[in-house]
């Protein structure tokens, strides 16, 4: 009798295991389905965006597992732990396990402890540890060490990095093209409500910004109002643009076409209209473009280096139809006082 | 009126026993019962709820379709400023602070708060403040978002950006007291019985909160301070133009909003940890890992502000040291929702308003952990900052966290707060409504950031119209939601189903004293003798048992005459019924009836009057 018991009870647990093991198997495989066959992201036009894909996709499938585990013990428990009418009784006295607490606390350490080097991992090859600005970088100013002579000369040239090495914000080149300068400099400005693109080389102002494919181009970010945030959802990347400190973004795009170029941070009522196109060109049409605005623009005779003496409004004249917008419409975004 | 009222808080028991009961006006009084206070807090906070839903409603009316056609972007701008502000510091901080009032002299055996004044304080602040930050709507609002960045909130209007400063210094003053009369009342007036370790949860949650608010509100107050000066002076702390630097406001501004996220949810952390055992009927799972992953939330909360500032002027050192650290959170969270499905699991559950709300609180919290867990990733944070992501993230920690939660405690309370019991049909139609109208708004909203819709704007790319005029059908679900709890709560409050002292057979403090709790809580002060949470032991339930002929104890009829409260009472007696290992004693009826039908249609809660019994934890002893 004590053996039957015994074995019905072994009979029993076997298949419960094969079960937990079965349950795992398919939540392990629908996570993993999911993880890397979803279709909530933009096409990936850059390397950096393959990069953060890669990442997102990990997670993805990391974060399907644990929804469905907890989402599943929720739902078992409704109902197989549901209170019949009229039962009084309480439920087992059981106030906690510690293998089981320990289990769970390390879990999720060991989760997020490898999320965390991936997404460090996935920062470096991004650029993120190599953000060199370009700028303005006369004004590195070395603190003065306690106890250090009060007379030394505020500034020791001995000491101040070398200018070019003045540290951005941002992302800068990705660690095989460090050190080396990038095949394309474009100047961005946020302005309230639009983006204006400077080519310091060819000497062209644009509202649109036309880059070549597979080449590094750097973009140094700075805005003239207020706040902006410089995003290409379709490259993975963005770029607060601040008032009085420049930051920078490196891309390297992968796939020709034409890409939203969208501000994300809020700057005002018309926030929502400040998007302009970014068009990722091969070689020959980009080279024509930048001719045909090289020549449109001494027409105008408009360039970026006498912003600062013109109002916006006047400066914005130019390119209102670029911007898609009537001058009437300039005339009121623009803040009263300056406009 | 003061001086009646005075008299009624200093001789709340008059000289042989009889508690006394408030009024309805005392509720609209400078009144130092922290009871009052809870409930003045609780129902101002939910006035400022459907407010700041309006709002929310017509923001996706404006969304359901690409261009800005239903406000102009102005007043869009206004709306979303003013929605999240009035959320915040207007609904979910002050309703967990009524909570807070309401729960924690009862839970540790108190009399009141440690300063009932200040505490009373605290409360008449908020109005004023909220009626001004509302009123600006009509003036001039404010329209740079709830985070106010400069420069923009430096030139998009004086008198809106001013009197939103102006808000939330009185709207974090009164938090500042508020904290401060929970963090000395946990601390100093538990009774004697009670160590650290004994308190209920939601005290250790608000113990946690507390910090968090008195650490991390004056930074708050600070930078408001400074821009009010950049504002109206014309000073230039953050004005570039002057020299100023912007991206040290939002440190500051963050140093104070991010530990904000966990003063709104760890006070629901904790209402969760008390409703689910009891209506589980099982003990909490891990009542120190529970209570102490809420201090080290609250700590590495301090620590982690900057993940909202991955995309600002933030160097990659520090993009990185702010990303561990907010990984490393997700630990002590999972901790607790694992907790939280162990306690429930093998339970005995019920399909009420409480059970429910709390486990969707599980649900939906969950999902926002996660996403969480994947913002704090710098890559990937690059991607969807300032999107719909990070919207429908902060959407599911706080509604489907702080809201659920709130549900889930008000529906557990709401007997102890006004005697009578909610409709339990109606608190169904209300969760099943709730949970489709969250998951419809808020769930497409991560893909719409994905693909590459910003947050903030009037007017959108018209590809992503389809999922935004899904989300906007959620969004008027959710507006429907809670017309039910509204009726329910309305109509509960006024001729519910009486709910006697323990209707779901608690073992906290609160549960053993009169619902609504009499003046000053406990005729003589319980002695702890069995832990919040020891289930399955079978204890006893203190019941009250509504008939007068079962009155086996010294009860006398309640003298009116000496009540200043003149309503109509029915006197109860409390008897402790032993339902000793699951076996229930004959006579413990749930909830009894009034025997006088007229007592149903009376404008007040119903007072009851028990005549408590003194020797009640002598009892319990001889059961043990």
């Amino acid at each position: 009798m004590k053996h039957f018991v015994e074995s019905s009870a072994l009979a029993v647990k076997i298949p419960s295991n094969i079960l937990t093991l079965l349950v795992g198997i398919t939540l392990t495989l629908i996570s993993l389905w999911f993880g890397y066959n979803h279709s909530l992201l933009p096409i990936a036009a850059s390397r950096e965006a393959e990069l953060v894909d890669g990442l997102f996709n990990a997670m993805m499938a990391v974060s399907i597992g644990l929804f469905l585990v907890v989402q599943g013990a929720l739902v078992v428990a409704l109902f197989k732990f549901r209170r019949r009418p009229g039962d009084l009784t309480d439920g087992p006295h059981i106030h906690g396990n510690i293998p089981l607490e320990i289990l769970w606390t390390v879990i999720p350490t060991v989760i997020v402890f490898i999320i965390s080097v991936y997404s460090f991992d996935v920062y470096g090859q991004l650029g993120g540890f190599d953000p060199n600005a370009t700028g303005d970088s006369s004004q590195v100013q070395v603190a003065m060490l306690p106890g250090e002579d009060a007379s030394a000369p505020l500034m020791d040239s001995s000491r101040a990095k070398p200018s070019h090495h003045h540290e951005a914000l941002g992302i800068g080149a990705s660690p095989e093209d460090e050190g080396k300068p990038a095949d394309l400099t474009v100047d961005v400005m946020g302005m309230q409500y639009a983006w204006l693109f400077n080519y310091p080389n060819a000497g062209v102002t644009s509202a649109e910004l036309h880059v070549p494919v597979n080449q590094e181009v750097q973009l140094n970010i700075k805005a003239q109002d207020v706040i902006h945030a410089f995003w290409l959802p379709e490259f993975r990347l963005k770029q607060d643009a601040i008032p009085g400190q420049p930051s920078e973004l490196r891309i390297k795009p992968r796939r020709v076409g034409e890409y939203p170029v969208i501000c994300a941070e809020l700057c005002g009522p018309y926030h929502g209209g400040m998007v302009t196109k970014l068009f990722v060109d091969n070689q020959q049409d980009y080279d024509n473009w930048l001719q045909s605005q090289i020549a449109s623009q001494d027409s105008n005779q408009t360039t970026a280096l006498v912003l600062d003496q013109q109002t916006d409004g006047d400066f914005l004249a130019p390119f209102v139809s670029d911007l898609g917008v009537t001058p009437d419409i300039v005339q009121q975004v623009l803040p009263r006082d300056r406009a | 009126m003061t001086s009646a009222q005075l008299h009624a808080t200093t001789h709340a028991v008059t000289s042989d026993g009889v508690p006394i009961y408030r009024k309805w006006w005392h509720y609209f009084t400078f009144n130092s019962d922290h009871k009052v206070i809870g409930i003045q807090y609780l129902v101002t906070a939910f006035v400022f709820y459907l407010v700041g839903g309006s709002m929310a409603a017509a923001i996706r009316t404006e969304l359901a379709t690409p261009a800005p056609d239903f406000v102009t972007p102005e007043v869009y701008n206004s709306l979303l400023t003013l929605h999240g502000t009035v959320m915040i510091f207007l609904w979910i901080i002050p309703a967990g602070a009524g909570l807070a009032n309401f729960l924690i002299p009862l839970m540790i055996g108190a009399r009141d708060m440690a300063f009932p004044k200040l505490n009373a304080l605290a409360f008449w602040l908020i109005p004023p403040a909220g009626l001004m930050l509302i009123s600006s709507f009509f003036l001039e609002s404010p329209k740079a978002g709830w985070t106010s960045y400069p420069p923009l909130s430096l030139v998009s209007g004086q008198v809106g950006e001013g009197i939103w400063i102006m808000s939330l210094l009185i709207l974090g003053t009164s938090s500042i007291f508020g904290a401060l009369n929970f963090f000395v009342t946990l601390l100093k007036l538990r009774v004697p019985s009670m160590g650290l370790n004994d308190m209920p949860l939601f005290c250790w949650a608000m113990l946690a909160t507390s910090a968090l608010v008195l650490i991390g509100t004056p930074v708050l107050a600070g930078a408001l301070i400074l821009l009010g000066f950049d504002l109206i002076v014309g000073t230039a702390f953050f004005n570039p133009t002057g020299g100023g630097n912007a991206v040290v406001y939002q440190h500051m501004f963050w140093f104070y909003s991010h530990p904000a996220v966990y003063i709104m949810i760890l006070p629901l952390f904790g209402a969760i940890s008390d409703v689910l055992p009891v209506h589980a009927r099982k003990p909490i799972f891990g009542y120190r890992a529970i209570a102490y992953s809420s201090l080290a939330i609250s700590f590495l909360g301090l620590i982690v502000w900057a993940h909202h500032m991955f995309t600002s002027g933030t160097p990659a050192w520090l993009r990185m040291f702010f990303m561990i650290a907010t990984m490393i959170i997700a630990v002590p969270t999972g901790i607790k929702v694992f907790g939280w499905v162990a306690t429930i699991w093998g339970g005995k559950l019920p399909f009420n308003g409480p059970m429910l709300f709390a486990i969707g609180f599980i649900s939906m919290f969950v999902i926002g952990g996660i996403s969480g867990v994947m913002l704090a990733s710098v890559p990937f944070d690059l991607h969807v900052h300032d999107t719909y992501f990070v919207v429908a993230h902060l959407h599911y920690v706080l509604f489907g966290g702080s809201v659920f939660g709130l549900y889930a405690a008000l529906y557990h309370w709401f007997p102890k707060i006004t005697g009578r019991m909610m409709n339990e049909p109606l608190s169904i139609v209300h969760f099943v409504l709730t949970f489709i109208g969250m998951n419809l708004t808020f769930l497409p909203m991560h893909q719409l950031g994905l693909l590459g819709m910003n947050r903030r704007v009037a007017m959108y790319d018209p590809r992503f119209a389809d999922v935004n005029l899904i989300c906007t059908i959620g969004s008027y679900i959710l507006a429907l939601s809670t017309i039910p709890f509204l009726i329910n709560a309305l109509w509960s409050w006024i001729a519910g189903k009486p709910a006697g002292n323990n209707p779901w057979r608690g073992l906290t403090f609160e549960w053993q004293t009169t619902s609504p709790p009499e003046i000053e809580n406990f005729e003589e002060l319980p002695v702890l003798t069995v832990g919040a949470y020891d289930y399955g032991l079978g204890h006893a339930y203190t019941e009250t048992v509504g008939d007068r002929q079962q009155n086996h104890r010294h009860h006398e009829p309640a003298p009116l005459a000496h009540a200043d409260s003149v309503s109509p009472t029915e006197p109860e007696v409390e008897v402790a019924v032993v339902a000793g290992n699951g076996h229930e004693a004959p006579g413990n009826q749930k909830c009894p009836l009034p025997a006088n039908p007229d007592a149903a249609v009376q404008t007040e809660p119903e007072p009851e009057i028990v005549v408590a019994a003194g020797d009640r934890p002598e009892d319990r002893s001889h059961q043990e």
